[in-house]
């Protein structure tokens, strides 16, 4: 008896090998099961744990599916209007310049109504951290078209898919934005498979690192599925990202600091 | 001193501490920023000054470093404070201090760089979407340009609310002598409710206008609605000239005021007791004061560079008891004190 695994006190610190982040409270996400929010929450909270600044972070949510961000952060936040978040985050780091600021949105939010601030902020080089969910959709409100739809792409408002003649092309904002003088770090990531977390969590942790040097805004771009808003189960929806997606917003750092390359 | 109106808000600005200024340059307002930019704040107080891309971005940057627990404030005038209103709706549904400068410009539209007073029912009836207040203190010279700015700062984080200087662009333009106050040093302590960094032994602090559960939503609005009630009961300020023997009455605020002045001069030398009543704040607005006047004039005119906006307030203070009408300029054109007096006439005495 005594031998059997289920009488030996196994959760002591020495057999550790993973437990939730700190940055992150006990309320239920309201994410779709399947949705990438929760998995890049969970990155952004561990690699602020992990630099030891939690107390040093102001964080702006985004009008759009993450607007209740802070709800399930244990951090210091500010709720932003539609696509103003980079507005917020610059008054922010004008006046704290010590301190760790980053904004967090969805592709309307950052692409569609708030692209003066995105694109004004990058140029100015605000020494901040943007990350840029990108499903190619407008989940929160019901999968209407967003900026960064796909060509053919159906949504609630492209009911017979994306026609550019009509509609326009989708935006590749952050390529636009690895272009600007501002910008110190520019990439593209994405979240669908263990591999992909530990690149993305690289990426999110270099993001926040930058700040330390004060040399331009450091851009996250993480490509995602909106398994609800797209209509497919999330392995589907996983696929149709790979299959659909990456090819037109292929994953990789776009614009890296001079030592890196 | 002798300066320009917009010129005397950004050095009381400075003086006051303020510890950001976010904006974007229109007539009859660009003075502002023009001063803070010569006029090194950041070497005198460390005070930052930053020119946004658009009104938009500048009142959201004001909302963050609000939010942050600073001092900070925009300028602009009438076409861009329409474009900022998204952004003050949200500061106020978030309960944020902050000083929003309005030198108006005649309207609608991109209207003309002449000074109007055309805004005042944007100022004081809400402006952006909700239900919220402004507080709204209306300077009559460069002065209480100067003044104005540290009292505003004052209210505004006494009531953690907006505060809006309405004023004009004949104010702003003008040039007057003015004192100011010795230089206030910033002050660098954090209120307990401002997003500076989470540290381990409180929760974190979380600044939204948004609650998804209506209940809990409407216990917001409630507690709203009663910060303006005691700011109604607390901060009202007015001023009368020459209102003891009145039998008739001005009430402007403003640039208007001013010439009121010259009015009641004219009309008494015809032997019409005319008085001024001059309301400070716009928003609370002194209904009280102008209602106890009800016992003692028997008409009152509100005179306004618009076409009529105040006058709605007034007659609500009036309630009937008296003669109340509106005589106004629109388009950037500034009445005569000639015109005044016989709109006096006509409108209250005669008719």
């Amino acid at each position: 008896m005594s031998d059997t695994i289920a009488n030996k006190n196994l959760a002591v610190a020495d057999n550790l090998v993973y437990k939730k982040t700190s940055v992150m409270n006990d309320t239920v996400l309201h994410y779709c099961p399947g949705c990438g929010h929760g998995t890049v929450h969970r990155i952004i909270a561990e690699v602020i744990e992990e630099m030891d600044i939690q107390s040093e972070v102001i964080g702006i949510a985004p009008v759009g599916c993450s607007v209740l961000m802070y709800n399930y952060m244990e951090l210091d936040m500010q709720e932003a209007a539609h696509g103003r978040a980079p507005a917020l985050a610059t008054g922010v780091k004008r006046l704290m310049p010590q301190k760790f600021v980053f904004t967090y949105q969805g592709d309307g939010d950052l692409a569609a109504i708030g692209t003066a601030e995105t694109i004004h902020a990058c140029n100015r080089g605000e020494n901040i951290t943007m990350i840029f969910i990108n499903n190619g959709i407008y989940g929160m409100t019901g999968g209407q078209m967003a900026p960064t739809t796909l060509e053919g792409m159906k949504s609630s408002t492209t009911p017979y898919g994306r026609d550019i003649q009509m509609m326009g092309n989708p935006l590749k904002i952050t390529e636009l934005v690895a272009q600007l003088p501002g910008t110190y770090y520019v990439t593209r990531q994405a979240v669908h498979t263990p591999a992909n977390v530990r690149k993305c969590k690289k990426a999110i942790r270099n993001a926040f690192e930058n700040q330390k040097l004060n040399k331009g805004t450091s851009f996250v771009e993480v490509v995602s599925n909106c398994n609800s808003g797209w209509k497919m189960t999330p392995v589907q929806a996983n696929k149709w990202m790979v299959e659909n997606m990456f090819p037109f917003y292929p994953l990789g750092d776009i614009k890296v600091p001079e030592q890196d390359q | 001193m002798l300066m320009k109106g917009n010129e005397a808000i950004a050095e009381a600005a400075i003086r006051a501490g303020t510890d950001g200024y976010f904006g974007y340059p229109i007539t009859p307002q660009s003075e502002v920023m023009e001063y803070l930019t010569l006029a090194k704040p950041h070497e005198r107080t460390g005070m930052v000054v930053l020119q946004a891309e658009s009104e938009v971005a500048s009142i959201n940057m004001l909302y963050g470093g609000a939010a942050a627990g600073k001092k900070v404030m925009t300028s602009s005038s009438s076409p861009g404070i329409s474009l900022m209103q998204e952004g003050i709706s949200y500061i106020a549904g978030a309960e944020l201090p902050c000083l929003v400068v309005n030198v108006v410009r005649g309207g609608p539209g991109l209207g003309t760089i002449q000074p109007s007073q055309s805004d005042y029912f944007q100022a004081t009836k809400g402006g952006g979407h909700g239900d919220y207040r402004l507080i709204t203190l209306a300077p009559s010279s460069v002065q209480e340009m100067a003044d104005f700015v540290e009292d505003a700062f004052d209210l505004a984080f006494k009531y953690r609310n907006p505060v809006m200087i309405l004023t004009d662009g004949a104010i702003g333009q003008m040039m007057e002598k003015v004192k100011f106050k010795p230089q206030k040093n910033r002050d660098d302590t954090a209120p307990d409710w401002a997003t500076v960094g989470k540290p381990a032994d409180r929760k974190p602090n979380i600044i939204t206008s948004l609650d998804l559960d209506p209940a809990r939503h409407e216990r917001h609005n409630i507690k709203l609605q009663k910060k303006y009630r005691v700011i109604e009961q607390n901060e009202i300020r007015f001023e009368t000239i020459d209102c003891e023997d009145a039998e008739y009455l001005f009430v402007a605020y403003g640039t208007s005021s001013r010439i009121c002045l010259k009015s009641m001069q004219l009309a008494r030398q015809e032997g019409i007791k005319v008085g001024l009543l001059r309301p400070i704040t716009l928003w609370p607005f002194p209904y009280e004061t102008v209602q106890s006047y009800t016992q003692q004039v028997k008409g009152m005119l509100s005179v306004e560079m618009s076409s009529g906006q105040m006058v709605e307030d007034v007659k609500l203070a009036v309630s009937g008891q008296v003669k109340v009408d509106h005589y106004g300029r629109m388009g950037g054109i500034i009445p005569t004190p000639e015109e005044i007096v016989s709109a006096l006439k006509e409108k209250i005495i005669g008719g």
